[in-house]
């Protein structure tokens, strides 16, 4: 019945066989790299091993599952062939003190058959991979004053040598220890009472921890920060509402930059030759209402590119300047070593919230292309640098609002989007035909309050219940849209009836996962947008599938509802 | 009747009382700009509350309710705020006004519910604390869930609003059949409904040569089947059914 390669070995000379034929393939030294990590079971997490993550790929060892969050796989396992024989492994039932969190967006960290997950709002749990088993749980209360915009959530941890690194959604940046869940250290990094939250992974870059808070909802003042692995302590902080001083407080009008937003809900990227990490910042505030925000409002909604040693800036490249839409651009800054016009390049590949679909040098943040990948009626295009040429009057607006395409979530938002090396093809989690009725309103600022300046309707009330669907074609669906980066042309696209929260997950053997709101959780082919198998999980998925491999057999987890689900190959 | 009470202001309006000197408090905007987010602008969003009807699930009071908006609800999605008493407070009236004139009434219910089952014939669509056909939106509870403005708008103009949960598909099988019912659910695989024989029915899309979404609701428009006064009486009939007793 199963054509499984037998044993850890064989598997791994299998990864390594296939590999070769790749764009980054791997060498014999690799190869003796690979059988020598699966000698020896559990061993620390370097940062040299961090650096080439591509080249382990039975373990995920960050959010993105590596630097250049490609939430691309090297496993070979399952296959377009034998994707239909994937069945339930194991599955995990969350046991929260808080039965009303069900947003479980977590992606696991995976190491050497251990699973590191978070249950909402911030309990970490160390699992057997294999058997789904927890082995501890380290039970975080957060504080009564915390107020998270979107959820008492988190989406993952990061790991370095034997620590686990978490963000609390009261403002605490924690590290445990991975073999027990001790605590080791627990930092104050901001105020939640004012409305700052963590909600992301952190980010391990050397010998530090690096992240950002969210509250862009709250009238921030956002920021990204390096704490010390050893200590917690911070070593250094880059405000991305810059202060006088600072270069771009001049794209702030008044006193409105103390209140600017630019918030981080979402792990960046790192190239470790050009030693820049790379990160999404959030919208400026008040997020409806511009009006005491005159100016570009940097940094919001744009890419930083940061010296991972000293956090200075190199560039930064902003994508909606003086956003009222609430265009955030947290989304995954994905990296390619890639060509641009027939010549090597270092490429960053964003699909944005806006719905234009973006090419950057990432060594100088030199706009190279940008293409619309869903419906927009805000801009009619980008200009030579890619700032937006804006239509006049597409603006929020008194009740009942100015319809805008793509609404407020966005053409694709934080769900992960995937780029296969294999395929060359860039696949964007996306809300096709999607508008929402901005509406502008007065906003005063005041501690802890949401400091937002209007808000966003859907076009026809009760469109959309949870488990149910009634909604048209054109009035917004979800799907998976396949790019070419180089082009931005629409290769293929993966329809479904609902809007989609699920991340993407593709794997050198050119099979593609993701889910959506119906509950579904399928793979596709990744070259054709083919459906390959599916299965129903019972609520909508809010996460990213990521894959790992355990005694030589490849698993696919993602969290769905209140439960994370495991599949392997039916032996 | 309803506007006559405005003009009067008879109904208490959304605006609290504030110190002499400040602006007032809008109680709108606020629950607009702070809680639609989560609760929705008509209050229903989460399971088991509707806010604009005076459903609550852990409160009764004005001061219970007045405390969880200041408050929250420790480990649930319910935040504490920094809202002053005052605004906390114009927030609860707001939203206490807008349930109590779901539930106005003026004319007679005895009058509007022989209407309903007689010369109205809304019972071969709609059903009422269990008489009645199911295809149309069962109505025990209409009082509840909407405003008497709009129950009476949906009578005499059907088109108007179509709420997405009462759409009607027509779909047309490979092998000729045409099924008309009423949407229950979908998805990228399968289409759910309630057909005109009121079975449940589960579709395979590949089964299904056409799927058409009827824009026009089956329901008939009654501005001039009923008079004035009979109109009335049968909106009040319906804002009575609050209750959705079973039979």
């Amino acid at each position: 019945m199963s054509a499984r390669p037998k044993g850890v070995r064989p598997h791994f000379l299998h990864v390594a066989a296939s590999a070769t034929h790749q764009k980054r393939g791997l060498t014999p030294f690799l190869v003796l790299l690979l059988i020598s990590a699966a000698a020896s079971p559990q061993a620390q997490v370097s940062f040299e091993r961090l650096v080439r993550a591509a080249q382990e790929p039975h373990n995920w060892l960050s959010y993105s599952g590596g630097y250049f969050s490609q939430r691309h796989s090297e496993l070979t396992q399952v296959t377009p062939d034998n994707v239909k024989n994937l069945e339930s492994a194991w599955l995990y039932q969350l046991n929260s003190r808080e039965p009303t969190s069900t947003r479980f967006e977590v992606t696991p960290v995976v190491v050497d058959g251990i699973m590191y997950i978070v249950q909402p709002p911030n309990d970490i749990i160390a699992l057997d991979a294999v058997t789904g088993r927890p082995y501890w749980m380290y039970a975080y209360n957060p504080s009564p004053q915390a107020r998270p915009c979107c959820g008492r959530l988190n989406r993952g941890v990061a790991i370095h040598q034997d620590r686990l690194f978490m963000g609390t959604i009261d403002g605490h940046l924690i590290a445990v220890d991975a073999k027990t869940g001790k605590l080791l250290w627990d930092k104050t990094v901001v105020r939640p009472e004012a409305g700052y939250a963590f909600a992301s992974a952190p980010l391990v870059i050397k010998d530090k921890v690096i992240m950002g808070p969210a509250g862009g909802e709250y009238g921030i003042r956002g920021f990204l920060a390096a704490f010390d692995v050893a200590t917690g302590n911070e070593a250094w902080r880059f405000n991305l509402i810059p202060g006088p001083g600072e270069a771009g407080f001049e794209t702030w009008q008044g006193d409105a930059w103390k209140t600017g937003g630019g918030s981080i809900w979402l792990t960046g990227s790192y190239d470790p030759e050009l030693n820049l990490t790379y990160w999404g910042v959030g919208n400026p505030g008040p997020d409806w209402n511009g009006d005491n925000r005159e100016g570009d409002n940097l940094y919001s909604n744009s890419v930083v590119a940061l010296d991972a040693d000293t956090g200075k800036l190199k560039w930064h490249f902003q994508f909606s300047p003086h956003d009222e839409f609430d265009y955030d651009a947290v989304q995954i800054p994905v990296l390619a070593d890639s060509t641009w016009q027939g010549q090597p390049r270092k490429l960053m590949y964003f699909a944005n919230r806006n719905g234009y679909f973006y090419v950057l040098d990432r060594a100088t943040g030199k706009f190279l292309a940008g293409t619309p990948f869903v419906q927009v009626n805000w801009a009619s295009g980008l200009d030579a640098n890619g700032r937006p040429i804006r239509i006049a009057g597409k603006a929020p607006s008194a009740p009942p609002g100015t319809l805008i395409f793509p609404g407020n979530q966005g053409g694709t938002n934080w769900y992960s989007p995937s780029y296969s090396p294999r395929t060359g093809l860039f696949y964007i989690p996306t809300w096709a035909n999607y508008s929402s009725l901005y509406v502008r309103d007065k906003v005063e600022y005041v501690e802890g309050r949401r400091f937002a300046g209007g808000g966003a309707r859907p076009p026809v009330p009760g469109i959309r219940a949870g488990a149910f669907s009634w909604s048209k074609p054109e009035e917004g669906y979800g799907a998976v849209r396949a790019i070419d980066p180089q082009t931005g042309a629409l290769k293929w696209e993966y329809k479904m009836s609902d809007l989609t929260w699920a991340g993407i997950l593709t794997t050198a053997t050119n099979v593609l996962f993701s889910g959506g709101n119906e509950g579904y959780f399928y793979a596709l082919d990744a070259r054709t947008g083919q459906l390959l198998w599916k299965t129903q999980l019972g609520s909508g998925i809010r996460s990213g599938p990521m894959t790992y491999s355990v005694n030589g057999r490849q698993h696919v987890s993602v969290a769905a509802g209140s439960a994370l689900f495991t599949f392997k190959l039916r032996e | 009747m309803l506007a006559l009470l405005f003009l009067a202001g008879l109904v208490p309006g959304a605006f609290a009382q504030a110190p002499p000197g400040a602006p007032p408090v809008n109680g709108e905007q606020l629950y607009m700009e702070n809680c639609a987010e989560c609760h929705g602008p008509e209050g229903d969003a989460v399971p088991d509350v509707d806010l604009g009807h005076g459903r609550f699930r852990r409160a009764t009071t004005d001061p219970e309710l007045i405390g969880i908006v200041l408050r929250g609800i420790p480990n649930t999605a319910m935040p504490p705020s920094n809202f002053s008493e005052a605004q906390a407070a114009a927030i609860v009236r707001f939203l206490r006004d807008k349930a109590s004139r779901a539930a106005l009434t003026a004319g007679s219910v005895e009058n509007g519910r022989v209407i309903f089952q007689g010369k109205g014939n809304c019972t071969s669509c709609h059903r009422v604390n269990g008489v009645g056909a199911r295809l149309g939106p069962d109505l025990s509870e209409v009082g509840r869930l909407r405003h008497s403005t709009d129950i009476e708008r949906a009578i005499v103009d059907p088109d108007f609003i179509i709420v997405p949960s009462n759409r009607f598909i027509r779909l047309v099988t490979r092998d000729g059949a045409a099924v008309t019912g009423r949407l229950l659910n979908q998805d990228a695989f399968t289409v759910q409904l309630l057909d005109s024989k009121e079975q449940l029915r589960s579709i395979a899309r590949s089964d299904l040569r056409e799927l058409t979404f009827i824009d026009k609701s089956p329901m008939p428009s009654y501005r001039d089947k009923l008079s004035r006064q009979e109109l009335t009486d049968l909106v009040s009939f319906l804002v009575s059914l609050q209750s959705g007793g079973t039979q």
